[in-house]
């Protein structure tokens, strides 16, 4: 560890100041022989600088051309069969200036020849926009409010229906403009977010003023570009383009790294730094982040349990329970939980008149939970809290057996000794929740994953105390608090 | 010496006090990580837990041993038997039925008479022969098992308990728990039922323990809810200086349930019926450590004194000498009411 900080470099610490994100393109599709690909590569996105880029392909030939305007990647095999997945990888810096870009007029589009069933409607809502705005990024933006507003006018009802998808709204706006003669188009971008896995391109507006392009949300009409959202490419052509294949699939993973590891990650020739996760693709990279932190979680568990002395049900359903949290967010979760058990326990409890046997009552009570979790979702969502539907992925097994578990100590041996345990649980939880997120953890132990060995050590050391554990202080506290030997002669 | 530690001792010298783990260690409280690594890890095997998890097995051990347990009078293995259930109950006026895999006392329901068509339950109220049948069939379905596992019932003797203990318990059947380490009994506590246990004799569900000096087999003071008691909460019944009666053989015959299940740290439940006598009703492999606050003694001089001995005898007698080197198999405890100084040691 410490060679790989003194002779490699690697921070042992996250470095704030410097926002440099890493994205990992992926491609994946079944191949069938002769397999052609076209993919859209970004170009002096505004707002970044492209620091590096590099391909994972193996065995495929490359060339780059430009279509449209845009650079695009050629990727082409002769024998490829079974699923492939190529890889392109990116590194950027956020820079202040704006930089140089593309601003050269398109000219004034033709007036598209809309089909008759429409004319009549967008020729009432070109003029209606007309009258309320200004200049060119006020019909723009009057334009798509007006199609968003969830209005009775039969005319807009109309043109909402005939695009459904973001990317069909967009270039519906598109289409549109051109009838004022604006020219427009839509780009692809990706919003950079630490730790995105399976992230995909979403679509923007761009509107020429005739000095520059200007950039909008389709879905809200707020102009400007969104911080963090790297523009990947601007031209009508689809990001992927493929012969040959089928399932073709675009995905993308976001880091956001430090510009000393992102040296190290270009260089790689140190035989050392292949044992930093920096050497592998980034959503594994994302997933191992995680991964990493577990250990400690466990770590945690054994502290609580056998030197304090909380009580939890089961041994790492604390960590599991952590590990969830990670969708919620730990207040969030809390309420959730708290909500999802409390309810499921008095289902759990009516289900009991049933006497049902193990299995089927388990698989009960799963089910119980999902409709629970749907409910929770529906009435956070309809009291505006947007948090709620991230339940969604709160793990419901977990859930369903924290009921069974707590239903069962619940009646064996009380509602106290239940309630103790629910609470122990979620309170174990909750703080390795806090260790597993801690930012300069999950920083050190991504780049030097070795310190897991010292974890391992100290349970392996911890395995063998066989001390009281502090609540036992407590239990025998008639042995050495004198007050409490109360009765004796 | 470590600074940290130099630090602890002159702060001991100046206040007087010691910390409270070094006040336990020196009183020998076994704690839960040392009861779990060094004896329950190093001594008991794992493929004996089945031994003493079923009762059944159990019993049929016992038997065969010649250990006196409560007899049994059917097991209910499935469905089908349920049906036979009435004629078998017809030539019996008390008897039990429990899970063979029950835990802390659950599910065992106990019949003292009849009314009429009605069973009389050990509270007295009244229980239809219907009821009872779906009782056993809540016992076979894993109601009462351990992580639900399909059970079977058992009908045995209803035990008529020693009236010795009627002034110190609330309903329910008290009973003896010993603990045996390598076969040798190292402590006991009588188990005493209150209201609050719901006649259950389990030290966590409010029940009362009342230590047992070895040697003489009288009880010292009791303890409940990990704090220490003179009297039992419902009856206001003095706790200590009772003689159990039976003492000696009863003693013997926990030290022979090691040669059942040889397991090394082994608690042994005794119950004590007016004709019979000591009937070994349960054996536990994982025996709870509130027994060293009945006692008020800590475990570990005798449990680290036994596992110091490279052998232990095989004779049972051997063993309780062992613990009570002038143990005679055939005495008779002297009095109820002994010397009371004789246990002031025995208290805190």
């Amino acid at each position: 560890m410490n060679i790989k900080h003194r002779e490699l470099g690697l921070p042992f610490s996250p470095d704030q100041t410097s926002a440099t994100w890493t994205i990992e393109a992926r491609a994946s599709f079944r191949g069938d022989g002769r397999v052609k690909l076209s993919w859209a590569l970004p170009e002096d996105p505004p707002g970044f600088t492209i620091l590096d880029e590099d391909f994972v392909i193996r065995d495929y030939g490359l060339a780059q051309e430009r279509v449209d305007g845009q650079r695009r990647a050629l990727l082409s095999a002769r024998r490829a069969f079974g699923p492939q997945a190529l890889y392109y990888r990116i590194s950027v810096n956020a820079r202040s200036t704006a930089g140089r870009q593309t601003n050269t007029f398109p000219g004034y589009p033709e007036v598209p020849d809309y089909p008759e069933l429409y004319r009549p409607a967008i020729e009432k809502l070109l003029a209606d926009v007309r009258t309320q705005s200004a200049d060119i990024a006020s019909f723009a933006r009057q334009l798509i409010l007006a199609l968003r507003r969830d209005t009775a006018d039969p005319a807009i009802a109309l043109l909402q229906d005939e695009a459904r998808s973001l990317e069909a709204q967009a270039q519906q706006i598109v289409d549109l403009l051109a009838g004022a003669r604006i020219p427009a188009r839509v780009v692809h971008g990706l919003d950079l977010k630490h730790g995105l896995l399976e992230g995909r391109l979403r679509p923007m507006l761009e509107v020429h003023n005739e000095q520059q392009w200007l950039m909008f949300d389709p879905q809200t009409g707020d102009m400007g570009r969104p911080a963090e959202f790297l523009v990947w490419h601007h031209s009508r052509q689809r990001p992927l383009m493929s012969e040959g294949v089928s399932n073709a699939d675009l995905r993308f993973a976001v880091r956001r790294a430090e510009a000393r590891t992102l040296d190290l990650a270009r260089g790689l020739n140190a035989p050392l730094a292949q044992f930093s996760l920096l050497g592998l693709p980034l959503h594994v990279q994302n997933t191992y982040t995680i991964m990493l932190m577990v250990p400690f979680g466990a770590l945690l568990v054994v502290l609580l349990r056998n030197v304090i002395g909380i009580r939890t049900f089961g041994t790492f359903m604390p960590v599991l329970i952590a590990l969830a949290f990670r969708e919620t967010e730990l207040l969030w979760g809390v309420v959730l939980f708290s909500s999802v058990v409390a309810a499921g326990l008095a289902m759990r409890f009516w289900l009991e008149h049933l006497k049902l046997l193990l299995v089927p009552r388990l698989a009960a009570v799963l089910t119980l939970v999902i409709l629970l979790m749907l409910l929770f979702s529906m009435a956070s969502y309809r009291l505006g809290f947007d948090r709620g539907l991230s339940i969604a992925l709160f793990p419901m097994v977990i859930l369903a057996m924290t009921i069974e578990r707590m239903s069962i100590v619940w009646e064996e041996h009380g509602p106290r000794d239940a309630l103790t345990q629910g609470l122990g649980s979620l309170l174990v939880a909750a703080l390795a929740f806090l260790l597993m997120t801690h930012r300069q953890l999950q920083h050190l132990v991504g780049i030097f994953p070795e310190i897991l060995l010292i974890v391992l050590a100290a349970t392996l050391l911890l395995g063998r105390y066989t001390g009281y554990r502090l609540s036992e202080l407590w239990r025998f506290r008639s042995v050495w608090l004198p007050g409490s030997n109360k009765g004796s002669p | 010496m470590a600074l940290p530690q130099r630090l602890a001792t002159r702060l001991e010298q100046r206040l007087a006090v010691k910390w409270p783990w070094q006040a336990l260690k020196a009183a020998g409280i076994v704690g839960m990580n040392a009861r779990n690594g060094h004896y329950i890890a190093r001594y008991n095997q794992r493929r004996l837990y089945p031994l003493v998890d079923d009762k059944l097995r159990t019993k049929k051990l016992a038997e065969a041993a010649g250990i006196h347990v409560p007899e049994l009078y059917a097991a209910i293995h499935t469905e089908h038997d349920i049906a036979g259930l009435a004629a078998l109950l017809e030539r019996h006026e008390r008897f039990v039925i429990k899970p063979a895999h029950g835990a802390g006392g659950e599910g065992i329901v106990v019949i003292n008479g009849r009314q009429g068509q009605d069973f009389v339950r050990a509270g007295g109220q009244p229980i239809s022969l219907d009821a009872l049948q779906h009782h056993a069939s809540n016992i076979l379905s894993g109601m009462f098992s351990l992580g639900g596992m399909p059970d079977q019932a058992m009908v045995e003797y209803c035990v008529d308990f020693d009236p010795v203990f009627a002034p110190i318990t609330h309903h329910g059947v008290p009973d003896i728990r010993t603990l045996v380490f390598r076969g040798v009994p190292v402590c006991a506590m009588v188990r005493l039922p209150t209201r609050e246990s719901d006649g259950k004799a389990n030290l966590h569900q409010g029940a009362v323990g009342a230590g047992v000096n070895l040697a003489t087999g009288h009880t010292v003071g009791g303890v409940h809810h990990n704090a220490p008691v003179q009297q039992h909460p419902d009856t206001g019944a003095q706790l200590a200086h009772f003689a159990i009666p039976h003492w000696p053989e009863l003693l013997l015959l926990a030290a022979r349930c090691y040669e059942l299940a040889p397991l090394g740290y082994l608690g042994v439940d005794i119950v004590l019926d007016r004709q019979l006598g000591p009937l070994m009703l349960e054996l536990n492999a994982r025996p709870g450590l509130s027994i060293q606050l009945a006692t008020g003694q800590g475990l570990a001089p005798a449990l680290e004194r036994i596992a110091a001995l490279p052998e232990i005898p095989s004779d049972a007698l051997a063993r309780v000498r062992m613990s009570v080197p002038d143990f005679d198999p055939n005495s008779t405890p002297s009095s109820t009411l002994p010397d009371p100084d004789l246990h002031q040691e025995f208290y805190f």
